[in-house]
């Protein structure tokens, strides 16, 4: 029973903070149709800064969240007026190398920067430390301060969208561009915003995340991954979807535990023989590929 | 004679290889209702989006309240006071009648205004304050008409642009926006209508205009234009 218990408190947790990494993704696409490919390379930047922030102040990595937020809200905001813009006039496969495109040069650049071998937060007021909240489940403190600050974010992000005045314009633009212009909304400063708000949504999550997870600059395509999952499981576009289809992912990432759970229950052999640890991803995989053949819009919807 | 508010000269517009506008002149003064008439593919949407920026001026000048406005973007013209309401309405489905009217106001910055102008709207169409609630794309099509110009109407515009207003919909409603126009004009807006409806716009309109393949073939007085031969046979079928 504790290993159910804790699997799946497990996974709403690793959930929350997993819709966070998609929220970017999620958003960008509903307001100009664009996916991007480089959505996990954001993520691994923001992980490296959570980390030399730490490294280099002394302080504690969640103290790096900030300044990732800055930085990934500038190089959201650099990347849309200094390459995406142009692509966007361009054809539907040139977006999509050129999304792949900025994927490989930010993750060369982090190569030249970071060097390729793991690093990870080791010291912090968090880490290594743990709640107990009965029945066997503990958390370990990181993971629960991440998925509490995630929806903090979110609950930020919901507020912007939904009670601003420019976050109705976000909206509009997302809903009809032309019509918005009609309305004297700028549809492009509107597009930039969306890609400041990604960037910066993700990068946060990154700084989460590094207090649990080591960083090199491969990382990325793991979560740009899981992120597509996320957003075809939650809807292209759609902000509570995203949230919702994060903590069912997270749950896909603990089939393994639940898996053990069973198969101690049952006392099968044959399911303790599987190494199932191993297929961790291949759940979200399979899931991302049954969603896209048998529900191509996403399971809660789109965004029109 | 006061001066025009809004001046087209020599109008071009071009898509790649395609002259769709062949050197439009147009006026409209303040307190004026211009109408634009002419048949399918004759241009007139062109027109007001080349107006707004939303088409591609490849000649001529067009003058807003004094000054130039050809090359600007559209949401920098809506800031000057020029509105288009367009042609099928493009609403904001998902989003309530109110959102969609106050997006209307998104240049205007001072929220007593907005309120206002929301009073306002709500005076000329009562039957949006009993939906001010519901998702625009769940309107019939005239109430969903009533948002596209009460969304027109919500930045306080110095002129405003509908691009056929009754496309789409019944008899009856055709009457009912037309009527509308009609109590904005008594109001003292500035309108440019296009229209289909060429009998009746005309009959409203101070002055019109019609376009055939992309050039002025007649202008006057509104009443004139219905008299006129060349519109008679051309568009009205007489
Ligand atoms: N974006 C575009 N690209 C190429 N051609 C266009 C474009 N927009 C309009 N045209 C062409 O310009 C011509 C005039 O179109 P326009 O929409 O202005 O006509 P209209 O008078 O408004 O017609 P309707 O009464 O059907 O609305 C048409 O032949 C149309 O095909
Ligand atoms: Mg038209």
């Amino acid at each position: 029973m504790d290993i159910l218990v804790s699997s799946v408190v497990a996974g709403v947790l690793i959930g929350m903070v997993l819709a966070l990494v998609a929220l970017g993704l999620t958003i960008i696409f509903g307001v100009m149709d664009i996916v991007n490919f480089a959505h996990g390379e954001f993520l691994m930047l923001g992980m490296y800064t959570g980390l030399l922030t730490a490294d280099a102040t002394g302080m504690d990595p969640l103290l790096g969240i900030p300044v990732a937020a800055v930085v990934g809200y500038l190089l959201g905001i650099a990347c849309y007026w200094g390459f995406i813009r142009f692509l966007l006039r361009g054809p539907m496969v040139a977006q999509l190398l050129g999304t792949f495109g900025l994927m490989l040069l930010l993750r060369n650049l982090a190569l030249l920067l970071f060097g390729s071998e793991d690093r990870g937060v080791n010291a912090g007021l968090l880490v290594g430390k743990s709640v107990a909240f009965g029945m066997g489940v503990i958390v370990p403190a990181t993971k629960l301060a991440a998925a509490a600050l995630s929806l903090v974010s979110f609950a930020a992000v919901w507020l912007l969208m939904n009670r601003t005045r420019v976050g109705k314009a976000l909206t509009a633009t997302a809903l009809n561009a032309q019509a918005a212009r009609y309305m004297g909304i700028p549809t492009e400063r509107m597009n930039a915003l969306a890609w400041g708000i990604g960037g910066a949504t993700v990068t946060v999550a990154g700084a989460l995340i590094v207090n649990f997870w080591s960083v090199n600059p491969y990382v990325g395509l793991l979560f740009t991954m899981i992120a597509f999952t996320i957003v075809a499981l939650g809807g292209f576009g759609s902000v509570p979807g995203a949230l919702a289809a994060g903590i069912v992912v997270g749950l896909l990432m603990e089939i393994p535990g639940i898996w053990d759970f069973v198969a101690y229950a049952t006392e099968w052999d044959w399911m303790m023989d599987v190494p199932v640890t191993s297929f961790k991803y291949t759940f979200v995989y399979l899931a991302y590929f049954v969603i896209m053949v048998v529900r191509p819009r996403g399971l809660f919807g789109w965004k029109h | 004679m006061t001066a025009p508010l809004l001046t087209v000269r020599g109008l071009v517009v071009r898509y790649g290889k395609l002259t769709v506008l062949h050197g439009i002149d147009l006026e409209v003064f303040p307190g004026e209702t211009v109408c634009v008439v002419g048949a399918n593919g004759a241009g007139k949407s062109t027109l007001l989006k080349a107006i707004m920026g939303a088409a591609p001026v490849s000649g001529g000048e067009i003058r807003f309240d004094g000054k130039p406005v050809a090359g600007l973007a559209t949401e920098e013209v809506v800031s000057r006071g020029l509105v288009y309401v367009p042609e099928g309405r493009m609403l904001f489905g998902p989003l309530s009648v109110e959102e969609n009217l106050r997006l209307g106001a998104y240049v205007v910055r001072d929220e007593q205004r907005v309120q206002e102008n929301l009073e306002r709207v709500y005076a000329l169409f009562p039957r949006l304050e009993e939906r001010r609630h519901q998702a625009a794309a769940t309107l019939s099509g005239g109430e969903q008409q009533m948002v596209a110009i009460g969304r027109g109407l919500m930045s306080g515009p110095k002129v405003l642009m509908l691009d056929e207003p009754s496309l789409g919909l019944a008899p009856k409603l055709v009457d009912e926006v037309l009527e509308t126009v009609d109590t904005l004009k008594a109001q003292g807006m500035t309108i440019l209508l296009v229209e289909q409806t060429v009998r009746e716009a005309l009959e409203i309109a101070d002055r019109g205009y019609a376009l055939q393949s992309g050039r002025i073939v007649v202008s006057g007085p509104g009443r004139d234009l219905l008299e006129d031969d060349r519109l008679r046979s051309a568009y009205l079928g007489l």
